[in-house]
């Protein structure tokens, strides 16, 4: 007779599943950030100045694809590639689609809450790929950022907080710690048009886009007030506090990880808690300037390099489950 | 919306009598349903078909490489089943189950019924679903068939006959709890001043049931349900299976046999597996025992079976009863094991190995209905009525060059059930499918599947062939006060 209470193995499977569902609704909702705020940053920028579109498309790291199909970056061509693009990977419809297709493999391992908001958030997003788009850009993407966060937070508030659940949050906090990369890195060394513009207002105005695309504009005035490149930078990648700070979502990973593993905080079992650990400790105790004057571009290509072996490791300590038994009577240990 | 137009235009209607007045055990529905405007009737309709896509209830189109889902259409007006209708029913529906199964049991073991002489053997043997590789195995308790999910259909003269077992790998039980869920969230007036009895607990009954099979009874056994993945066109009712009874969804490539034992790949390790609920046909199962290029399944499986280490529902090998031929049989097989006659009839065969019956159907074609024995989903099938010279002719030399593999059935005048029609209603052919649990006792879930052929005249109700479906209600008996509704 079984009498208590019992952990409930994950599936491999499953696991990869859902990470991969959580990665993909992140990506889905910073993409439709993107797409929001640089529209509007171009609506405040002088006539003449020029569009701005493509930086947008080298923040997902698709240049290559998007100027080989399409060409010019214009504003139509751009909400095209990066919103309802089907051979685009990245695009809206493509992580929507991609998180939808995991969902529905792991349907009974989510809530039904869950399921029901991506498959509308799929539905919508379908529906508005056979409709023109033209003033209706700014609600849609507003449309499905609210999506995102109403599955987030339908997520944390039906589903057990299992292992399965920290994997959705694991592979969400460093999808969004990538992201937050991305977009000051693109702003940092392409947005800029030259020397002499940084400290105008046009240089205040696209750092203040910046900060919107993260939701960060409000909580960064809290901290600091005025705009400074280096303290937005600072608030961005240091800040332990605000949800989308990269320093803020390592942490948050760190702890999904071991509460998946059962490994206490600070020590580790595996490559993936290992990496991962040294990351989290590397920016807890960083400081800002001596970043700056290293080099913040470097910086960031080093940071992507070790999220994409985190993301390997990942892989590797539990997806990859090979026919190496752990129990049962082949006597092998794992 | 009125049925003051609507005519049974000399079908048996399952609402109405001959005369035109409600039946009464439909009354009151009716009435309900007629206080209601046509606008409400039809926003009812489209809020139903809406809650429908947003859950995600679709089913996969094969052969539409779009990945095109649609979802199964769903008739807002309930068929209604009298208490003691229902009760003939599940009586007929538990000794037709008890009686397959000991008929599996000794097929694959001494065989009485072949020496008797009740059935030919050639018969029995000759069946595609017939699988040698099962003869001597014990499944836990003698039960094969755990889960089954019998087709009835009501004839012109208002008797219910059995057309098809599905004994094997049977479909449909989710819509039958979905049906009930959004039937209750969009139309929720409909259940007032009756009481219909809930169809919620199923999956609980089911989990039983596939626990009762552990073949380590002491501890608390490791049930998942094994599906064949996201593109199978029931996907949604095995994520809703597992989701309900609360286990683990599984993959064959999930599952892998080390040391005689199944063992589910995790995070953390590999986990023994005690039962697993396959949702994949025999043949898929094991391509070390059926067929080799099968991806889907488990190497190594059919012998974790055969050694008792783990136990599968439904049996393998179970589908030799769903042959068509064989199924000619079953009131002779509950005569022999149940000494009892048939309670539930069947529809009148004709076997096509049989020269007479072969000489007949050769001549009546364009009358009756005609079946390959071992196919399911109304393919492989012939309507005479509803078909061309030509598809006639085409069977007919089918049926020459493999007599055993048809049988044919005269064409019955299915029995019809108000549907709502742009703004009206319409008769329309339904069936029923019960689904019957084989654990530690025999038990029917109360209602079933009722499918509706939606085209006009249609006599074909599977979801492949444009069928939707309807909430199936069984009432209560006695006062109704005192019945919980669910």
């Amino acid at each position: 007779m079984n009498t208590g209470y019992r952990t409930r193995p994950l599936l491999s499977r499953v696991a990869e599943a859902v990470y991969w569902m959580g990665r993909y609704m992140e990506r889905a909702e910073n993409v439709a950030r993107f797409i929001d705020v640089n529209q509007n940053l171009m609506l405040d920028l002088p006539r003449g100045f020029g569009e701005q579109w493509q930086p947008i498309v080298d923040t997902t790291g698709d240049r290559a694809a998007f100027l080989e199909r399409y060409g010019e970056a214009t504003l139509a061509n751009v909400v095209e590639f990066l919103g309802f693009d089907v051979r685009n990977p990245n695009s809206i419809y493509s992580c929507v689609t991609a998180a939808r297709e995991s969902a529905r493999s792991v349907r009974e391992t989510i809530s039904s809450e869950m399921w029901e908001q991506i498959n509308s958030l799929y539905l919508l997003i379908a529906t508005q790929s056979r409709k023109p788009l033209s003033e209706g850009l700014p609600q849609f993407c507003r449309d499905v950022r609210m999506a995102c966060h109403l599955f987030q937070g339908i997520q944390h508030s039906t589903m057990s907080h299992n292992e399965a659940w920290h994997f959705i949050r694991l592979g969400t906090s460093l999808e969004r710690a990538d992201k937050t990369t991305r977009i000051l890195d693109v702003k940092y060394f392409i947005l800029l048009p030259s020397v002499s513009d940084v400290g105008t207002p046009y240089d205040d105005i696209q750092w203040g886009a910046v900060l919107k695309s993260v939701s960060g504009f409000e909580m960064y005035r809290k901290c600091f007030g005025r705009i400074s490149p280096d303290r937005v930078v600072e608030f961005l990648l240091l800040d332990g506090e605000f949800p989308r700070a990269v320093r803020y979502c390592i942490g948050l990973a760190d702890n999904s990880l071991h509460a998946i593993t059962g490994t206490r905080l600070g020590a580790f079992s595996c490559p993936t808690e290992q990496r991962l650990g040294l990351l989290r400790s590397e920016l807890d105790y960083a400081q800002v300037e001596p970043i700056l004057q290293a080099g913040l571009h470097e910086f960031f290509d080093g940071l992507q390099a070790r999220m994409n072996t985190i993301d390997e490791c990942v892989r590797g300590d539990f997806f990859a489950q090979k026919v190496a038994f752990q129990v049962g009577t082949s006597g092998q240990s794992g | 919306m009125q049925f003051s137009s609507y005519d049974t235009q000399g079908f048996f209607d399952e609402m109405f009598e001959e005369n035109g007045k409600p039946r009464p055990h439909a009354g009151l529905l009716l009435e309900t349903v007629e206080s209601l405007s046509e606008g409400h009737l039809l926003r009812y309709k489209h809020a139903a078909e809406r809650l429908l896509l947003q859950m995600g209830i679709t089913f996969n189109v094969y052969g539409d490489t779009a990945g095109t889902e649609r979802i199964f259409p769903f008739d807002l007006i309930p068929r209604i089943i009298a208490a003691d209708e229902w009760d003939h029913i599940e009586r007929g529906l538990k000794q037709r189950v008890h009686a397959l199964n000991c008929f599996i049991d000794d097929i694959y073991h001494d065989r009485k019924i072949l020496k008797n002489g009740v059935i030919p053997s050639e018969v029995v043997l000759s069946a595609a679903s017939y699988r040698k590789q099962c003869h001597g195995l014990n499944p836990p308790r003698g039960v094969w068939c755990h889960v089954t999910g019998t087709d009835l259909v009501r004839g012109g003269d208002g008797r219910y006959y059995v057309l098809e077992d599905n004994l094997r790998v049977p479909s449909g039980v989710s819509y039958v709890l979905e049906n009930r869920e959004v039937l209750k969230r969009i139309f929720p007036a409909v259940f007032e001043g009756l009481s219909v009895r809930p169809v919620a607990e199923y999956p609980s009954r089911l989990l039983e049931t596939l626990e009762s099979m552990a073949p380590n009874p002491s501890s608390s056994p490791r049930v998942v349900l094994l599906t064949p993945g996201i593109y199978n066109s029931a996907y949604f009712e095995h994520s809703f299976l597992a989701q309900q009874m609360g286990v683990q969804l599984v993959e064959g490539r999930d599952l892998a046999v080390d040391g005689g034992d199944v063992f589910m790949r995790t995070t953390k390790g590999m986990e023994r597996v005690d039962v697993i609920y396959r949702r994949i046909d025999d043949d898929f199962l094991d391509p070390e025992a059926f067929r080799a290029d099968s991806l889907l399944g488990v190497p190594g499986l059919m012998s974790a079976y055969r050694q008792g280490r783990v136990a599968l529902a439904n049996a393998p090998g179970n589908g030799v009863a769903d042959d068509k031929v064989i199924y000619a049989y079953v009131p002779d097989m509950i005569r022999y094991y149940e000494g009892e006659d048939a309670i539930l009839p069947n529809v009148p065969t004709y076997l096509c190995w049989r020269d007479d019956d072969r000489a007949y159907v050769l001549e009546h074609l364009a009358e009756l209905v005609v079946k390959a024995a071992n196919e399911s989903g109304g393919y492989g099938m012939l309507v005479g009525p509803h078909s061309t010279r030509a598809q006639c002719d085409e069977f007919a030399l089918k049926i020459q060059a493999h007599p055993r593999n048809y049988i044919a059935q005269p064409t019955l005048a299915l029995s019809r059930v108000p549907t709502i029609v742009d703004d009206h209603f319409e008769g329309r052919h339904v069936d029923l499918r019960p689904y019957i649990l084989y654990g530690k006792d025999i038990y029917v879930v109360p209602g079933g599947l009722t499918r509706v052929a939606m085209k006009k005249g249609s006599l074909v109700v599977n979801s492949s062939q444009g069928g939707g479906s309807k909430d199936t209600w069984v009432l209560s008996h006695g006062p109704m006060a005192q019945e919980q509704r669910q």
